[in-house]
């Protein structure tokens, strides 16, 4: 039988455009020593690390872990580095979780970053590969047939995604880290933003940003020792699938399906709607949380958008989705999926500040990438599962 | 722990493909499925190593997802780090008891593009990089370190040269091959001093498939699972100026967190490119000088890039499942001048 574990320190950085004030390593740090000062350990404390980030083409690197060994206190330690495209940041948590219920290591740091103004994400997502068309339109352009799909198949209201894009902006002003920060948005200035890839406006969009996040994991039994509650971990779950395949449904995929039964599976949840008190999931173009909550079970098929109409995904709604801003505030791509995770974790902590739910016992993290194929995710509660 | 046993391996090594990732990696992962005695939906896991960087795109590995059967969607991860650090992520998920079985692959194909050049890329990136050091110039700096040290000497590197391509002449994957006698070695002009030709990795492109099982599975699925008795992975700090580059701190760890020196080992594949890390190597791991080490070849026979460490196992464990040896060592290791190294013990049933 697996080890129990749980998140008992949560650490991010301040996500900006550009973090020129620190070196890759430094950002690191500023993230796993935040991590380590809430768990109220120390480097020594640590068995092992398991870092994620996406494409090194993003930083230019090779291998960027081992050069980042030493900065990460993981000198004669082992150090793994996971990448599954957008999803890496929930997958690689996913991976140091599992260190601890396999039963290799007590405690293990595992950090996500991104440092986007290393380099050009719009350039390193439509670099041409030899023998093949090249897109040549950023992640924005892969997915707007996505979102115009969905809009065509449910019949959503056109301006889902703008709703959805004011509450998280609105959600982000409460955030000490959030990257964009705009006290004074309203519905007008997004609807009136320049459309950049049709149906997607620019305001409804993620953007690029410096940052990390960290989250310190332990055993049962090295777990509950300080005033803050751990966030146990419930249930996780990947799945992949292809991407150029005529059977799938990249709108609604198969593998965030089966991810999320399989997650409620483990989680011993019968109904999501009753049961999960607040969703932090991974939503890069507004669109996308009405999509997600339709994958995940939230709403029927076609129906997801009616929780954005309805005020059920606010923050003071019955059932809040992306209580940090998300993804929309803040996206250093290989961290993204961690700060859903991290944020999820500290709701059922009681840690979220300002954004906190209040009474949220359990939580789903979400991370999905690629073309809509990958996805992790996470259940975290107060109580040991 | 639970048992775990290696039961089938595949792997393809050229020299210079002509067909891209997909089409090298598909046919490798097709025989070792093939190979387990399971289908491909009877496999819980799969996990993958590989590098961005080689392909020239991001995201690289994931149209390799449609070369390993994804559909129905399956659970899977990728490192981007050679293979066998994926086998062990898949193990440890193995440990969790979330799964039983896992199909790990990684690929490589360098010959498109400057290695040497891309590999600079590892190192720091705000003072080192930008010099464009290439990396067997890197690794002639720890070369010359352990010749001046008194550590290794230019004819022990011919030696192991001149033992892995004699080696090499019974593997059909090798892509440098060939007898040669020590003399005629040393007789070769450096390539990048103190290191020649044949001191440095035969690189090669190519895939590698393994199937892992647990427990009696295992047993049902082959006449002689291969078991992994033992596994770790360390790293050292990355400031070529900051370590003692004659030593390998992380693969003294490595080897005796796995157990290596518990017992006897009839052999060791281990992941050398370059003819000096060998020899420091088997002394960091504990390797007698009567162990035979690299049956194979080894990197110096071929080396393609992100398979390589897992080749060594797969060819350790091969090697064992016919009978050939009873425990072995395997190592992988990656990074400049060997930062990052993993072991793995095996014993065969």
């Amino acid at each position: 039988m697996a080890e129990r574990c749980a998140v008992i320190g949560v650490g991010q950085t301040q996500f900006d455009a550009k973090r020129i004030d620190v070196s890759m390593p430094g950002l690191l740090r500023e993230a796993a020593l935040r991590a380590l000062e809430d768990a109220e350990l120390t480097w020594k404390d640590i068995d092992a690390v398991i870092i994620g980030k996406a494409p090194d083409m993003f930083e230019g690197m090779m291998y960027p872990e081992n050069y980042l060994a030493d900065a990460l206190g993981a000198t004669g330690k082992p150090l793994l580095r996971v990448h599954t495209a957008g999803s890496v940041g929930g997958t690689t948590a996913n991976v140091a979780f599992s260190m601890v219920t396999g039963g290799i290591h007590d405690r293990v740091l595992t950090v996500a970053w991104e440092k986007q103004s290393e380099s050009n994400a719009m350039w390193g997502l439509t670099i041409s590969p030899p023998f093949s068309v090249a897109v040549v339109a950023g992640a924005g352009g892969f997915f707007a047939p996505l979102v115009r799909t969905y809009m065509r198949r449910s019949g959503a209201p056109e301006d889902t995604g703008i709703l959805v894009a004011l509450k998280d902006r609105r959600n982000a002003i409460k955030n000490p880290y959030a990257h964009l920060k705009m006290p004074d948005i309203t519905y007008e200035e997004i609807r009136d933003s320049m459309m950049l890839w049709d149906p997607i406006r620019y305001l409804e969009s993620c953007p690029s940003s410096d940052g990390a996040c960290a989250m310190v994991v332990s055993k049962e039994g090295l777990a509950g020792r300080t005033a803050r509650k751990p966030a146990w971990v419930h249930g996780t779950s990947m799945r992949s699938e292809p991407v150029q395949f005529a059977k799938r449904d990249a709108v609604n995929p198969m593998s965030g399906r089966l991810a999320a039964k399989d997650l409620y599976r483990q989680a011993g949840i019968h109904d999501p709607r009753v049961e999960i008190d607040c969703i932090e999931c991974y939503v890069p173009f507004s669109w996308f949380e009405p999509m997600w909550m339709e994958t995940m079970g939230f709403a029927d098929e076609g129906e997801g958008w009616k929780l954005v109409h309805d005020g059920t995904t606010a923050l003071d709604g019955a059932r809040p989705v992306n209580m940090s801003g998300g993804v929309l505030s803040s996206n250093a791509i290989g961290a993204s999926g961690m700060c859903r995770y991290a944020e999820a974790a500290n709701q059922v902590r009681g840690e979220a500040g300002e954004h906190q739910v209040d009474g949220a016992a359990i939580a789903l993290g979400h991370a999905y990438g690629g073309g809509s194929q990958y996805f992790s995710m996470a259940v975290f509660g107060t109580e040991k599962p | 722990m639970r048992d775990v046993a290696i039961v089938s391996f595949a792997q393809s090594n050229a020299e210079c493909e002509v067909r891209n990732e997909v089409e090298i990696l598909q046919p490798v992962s097709a025989e070792a499925v093939k190979a387990s005695g399971l289908a491909r939906d009877e496999i819980d896991f799969t996990c993958s190593g590989s590098s961005d960087w080689l392909q020239g795109q991001p995201f690289a590995f994931v149209m390799a997802l449609d070369a390993v059967g994804s559909w129905p969607p399956i659970k899977e991860s990728h490192v981007e780090q050679d293979g066998a650090w994926a086998l062990y992520e898949a193990w440890v998920k193995i440990q969790t008891g979330e799964v039983d079985s896992a199909l790990i692959y990684s690929f490589g194909k360098t010959s498109p593009g400057d290695i040497g050049q891309v590999q600079a890329l590892q190192l720091d990136p705000y003072c080192v990089t930008p010099l464009w050091p290439d990396f067997d110039s890197v690794s002639a700096i720890q070369a010359r370190v352990c010749l001046t040290a008194g550590v290794v000497t230019e004819k022990q590197m011919a030696q192991v040269a001149a033992r892995s391509m004699p080696d090499a002449c019974d593997n059909p994957n090798a892509v440098r091959k060939g007898e040669f006698s020590v003399e005629e070695l040393l007789a070769k002009p450096y390539s990048a001093s103190p290191l020649r030709d044949h001191d440095c990795p035969a690189n090669s492109d190519g895939a590698t498939a393994m199937v892992v099982v647990a427990g009696d599975r295992a047993k049902e699925l082959c006449d002689r699972p291969v078991w992994i008795r033992g596994f770790d992975h360390r790293i050292d700090p990355p400031a070529l100026g900051v370590r003692d580059l004659t030593r390998l701190p992380s693969a003294a760890v490595a080897a005796a967190k796995a157990g290596a020196v518990e017992d006897k080992i009839d052999f060791a594949e281990i992941t050398a490119p370059y003819s000096h890390q060998e020899i420091l190597l088997r002394r960091e791991m504990g390797i007698g000088d009567d162990v035979r080490v690299n049956p194979s070849g080894g990197s110096l026979a071929a080396h393609t890039l992100m398979s390589c460490g897992l080749n060594r196992i797969g060819d350790a464990a091969m090697r064992i499942a016919s009978g050939d040896g009873d425990r072995a060592l395997a190592h992988a290791g990656q990074g400049p001048c060997l930062q990052q190294n993993l072991v793995i013990v095996l014993e065969g049933e």
